[in-house]
């Protein structure tokens, strides 16, 4: 299964970011082959609109799980109208996320916040 | 880090007033100020010395070769911001062009290029203290992301500071939202007017949406004290403390033009602010103990 | 005529003199184009007579026709679009509504439908014709409705006033295009004179004729006044800070309709505005 998580940095230790569509890195982590892939969000430097980007971007790795702290709504539109499934964080570690999420620990992600508009005109 | 927001929904509440008395009570070491339109907090704190200035990019402006320019006007046709001027040949409108690209699209000749605007500066003041604040250039509107980049540095700078006093902005639009996003507690400071009234609770309607606890306090109450009654019963229906009330005072507008706390000051306004900064302060460390067992 | 009241910083008295001016002048028109949060109407409580929708065009998608190219998604610099699951998703709040993803569309899967991003109220109250607009929760563009509130027609001999929004961002600038005189309304503080200056500039940059009104004066030293007087400003008016006044305004009283003194105030100041935009 493909999962993707927003992250701080670009190492395993880093932490879980609070942000979606701002966090600085992507984590595209394959729990079959193990195979992991950082990739810079481009969405942090957008205007607005950034969770509706970083989820299209997501959505494009063919992710299958998502796992965040909270989520907004636009971003959350996206995602949920893709299929995959959405996990809240447990704690910010990464490697425990991921184990979690395979031990099947995870709860679902349900509260949906209003976004934080950190748009421009 | 622990953030107190201080907002006001109408302006010229005092916020920034009572803002600057928080930070000097306090003895704060980290502080912003959100109100990236039209910062004001620079002139009433400490000021440590600028150590950075970044430029903040908007969207892109468009911008039209003359050379190129075949007056074809499909430009103009085609922009729905009326941001071709077509007095002197074919010109951008800076300030209304909203970076769509759409008449670089349609130039059939390619003179219509879609360029970096600077829309703003970040800056960052810092000694044992850390003073994050920006200003939004002119024709820029809806600040959010500056905003957010006004916090984020104040986070990445000030990694040892236990809490920080953040000067919000007025009104309730995007910028506001921006502000309230990752803050423990919001205090608003509102005015006993029926604007101000209208305005405070658009404004913890907008905070309670974000469930973010908030707290009132009402500057300049005896100008009108049935109205003061008023937001009281308001707080005490929709559940909201109040950490406070302070008098008009003539003093206050002396103090702050010649840069001295009003809290320094033996004066009723000062006075009650000191009162409105302990049971606000309560109230927040009250919030974080709470956060922390959670 | 038509004269634009800002302000820079909130709370010096914008909208005071704006509805006040307007109630004491003949054939006058108020136009409230703080859109964001608009309080004139709490003043003049106008009888409404007429009420309007204000929309904008927002992309629709024939997923049939699409044919998953993604130039919209690519193309829309708002992040407006996303491509999921075969279908274009349309964010209707982050749409600026520029129409290029329909012009980019090949197939012509774009096709346009309204949405309502605010009102418009017209009414009258006592002889003074009052115009609010108000942009609903959430949304973003206040411009296009400062834009209809100001695309009017008027006669050679009504009397315009424009209440603008505080600040010198796009919706003030929106609001000020057209104006034929901006008065400037600021307080005597470092926090006034440092937003006055804002404004000072905006007004200067788009060559419009001004003056300055100095709101809640007191005895004590007037950085703002000082200010004007060294850069030969033009002060139309010093209104002093006075309790009945800020008593009968936190009220939502029409000063000028209260009693005689604040008439009196409200015309003289009419009086040296008229003489000053004739100059």
């Amino acid at each position: 299964m493909i999962v993707t998580m927003p992250v701080d940095g670009k190492a395993m230790s880093a932490c879980i970011n609070k942000s979606f569509g701002r966090t600085p890195y992507f984590l595209v982590y394959n729990t079959e082959t193990q195979n992991k892939e950082f990739i810079e969000n481009a969405a942090a430097k957008s205007q607005g609109g950034a969770g509706i980007q970083a989820s299209q971007f997501v959505v494009d790795q063919k992710t299958e799980a998502v796992i965040v702290p909270m989520l907004g709504k636009n971003a959350a539109d996206v995602l949920k109208g893709s299929g995959l499934k959405l996990y809240v964080a447990s704690g910010c570690s990464i490697q425990d996320n991921i184990q979690a999420l395979i031990d099947g620990k995870l709860e679902t992600l349900t509260q949906i916040h209003a976004g934080f508009h950190n748009h421009g005109r | 880090m622990k953030k107190l927001l201080i907002l006001s929904g109408k302006g010229g509440t005092g916020k920034t007033t009572l803002s600057s008395s928080f930070i000097r009570l306090s003895q704060s070491k980290a502080y912003a100020d959100c109100d990236v339109d039209a910062p004001n907090l620079h002139l009433m704190v400490d000021k440590p010395s600028l150590t950075k200035r970044e430029s903040f990019y908007g969207l892109p402006k468009a911008h039209i070769d003359k050379d190129m320019c075949i007056d074809c006007g499909l430009c103009f046709e085609n922009c729905r911001f009326n941001a071709i001027d077509t007095a002197k040949g074919y010109n951008v409108d800076f300030y209304s062009c909203e970076g769509c690209g759409v008449c670089e699209y349609v130039c059939p000749v390619g003179a219509v290029t879609m360029g970096k605007a600077v829309a703003g500066n970040l800056l960052l003041y810092r000694d044992d203290k850390v003073f994050s604040t920006a200003k939004l250039s002119m024709g820029f509107g809806n600040s959010g992301m500056l905003v957010s980049e006004v916090k984020k540095q104040l986070d990445e700078e000030a990694v040892d500071a236990e809490f920080a006093i953040i000067d919000g902005s007025p009104g309730i639009g995007c910028p506001v939202i921006a502000s309230i996003s990752g803050v423990d507690m919001v205090l608003v400071v509102t005015e006993p007017s029926l604007s101000g009234i209208s305005d405070m609770t658009r404004v913890i309607d907008t905070a309670n949406g974000f469930m973010v606890n908030c707290a009132v306090c009402i500057n300049k109450y005896d100008v009108n004290l049935e109205n003061t009654e008023k937001i009281e019963i308001i707080c005490a229906e929709k559940n909201i403390p109040m950490t406070g009330k302070i008098p008009f005072d003539a003093m206050v507008v002396g103090a702050v033009n010649k840069g001295i706390p009003i809290t320094d000051i033996a004066c009723p306004a000062g006075k009650a602010i000191r009162k409105v900064y302990q049971t606000t302060m309560k109230i927040f460390k009250i919030n974080n103990q709470e956060n922390q067992n959670e | 005529m038509k004269i634009a009241i800002l302000s820079g910083k909130g709370g010096t008295g914008k909208t005071l003199v704006s509805v006040n001016l307007a109630a004491v002048c003949d054939n006058s028109t108020y136009i409230d184009c703080d859109v964001e949060e608009p309080n004139g109407h709490i003043f003049f409580k106008p009888v409404i007579n007429h009420e309007s929708d204000i929309k904008i065009l927002i992309p629709v998608c024939d997923n049939d026709k699409c044919n998953g190219c993604r130039k919209c998604v690519d193309f829309c610099n708002f992040n407006a679009l996303a491509h999921i699951a075969g279908k274009l998703m349309v964010f209707e709040d982050i749409c600026h509504s520029c129409g290029g993803c329909k012009l980019v569309c090949p197939e012509y899967a774009i096709s346009e439908k309204e949405k309502t991003i605010g009102k418009i109220k017209i009414g009258v109250s006592e002889g003074t014709n009052v115009i609010s607009g108000i942009m609903n929760t959430g949304e973003e563009a206040g411009v296009p409705i400062i834009d209809e509130l100001l695309t009017r027609e008027f006669n050679e001999d009504d009397n315009v006033f424009i209440d603008c929004p505080p600040g010198s961002s796009c919706a003030v600038m929106e609001s000020i295009k057209d104006a034929d005189y901006c008065i400037l309304v600021t307080e005597p503080t470092i926090l006034g004179l440092h937003d006055f200056k804002m404004v000072y500039e905006l007004v200067t940059i788009f060559n419009k004729p001004y003056g300055v009104v100095l709101n809640k004066c007191t005895d004590e030293y007037n950085p703002t006044r000082q200010y004007c007087v060294e850069e030969n400003i033009n002060i139309l008016m010093e209104i002093p800070y006075d309790n009945e006044l800020g008593k009968l305004n936190s009220n939502g009283k029409v000063i000028s309709r209260e009693n005689e003194r604040f008439k009196n105030m409200f015309g003289m100041l009419l009086e040296i505005v008229l003489q000053a935009v004739r100059k």
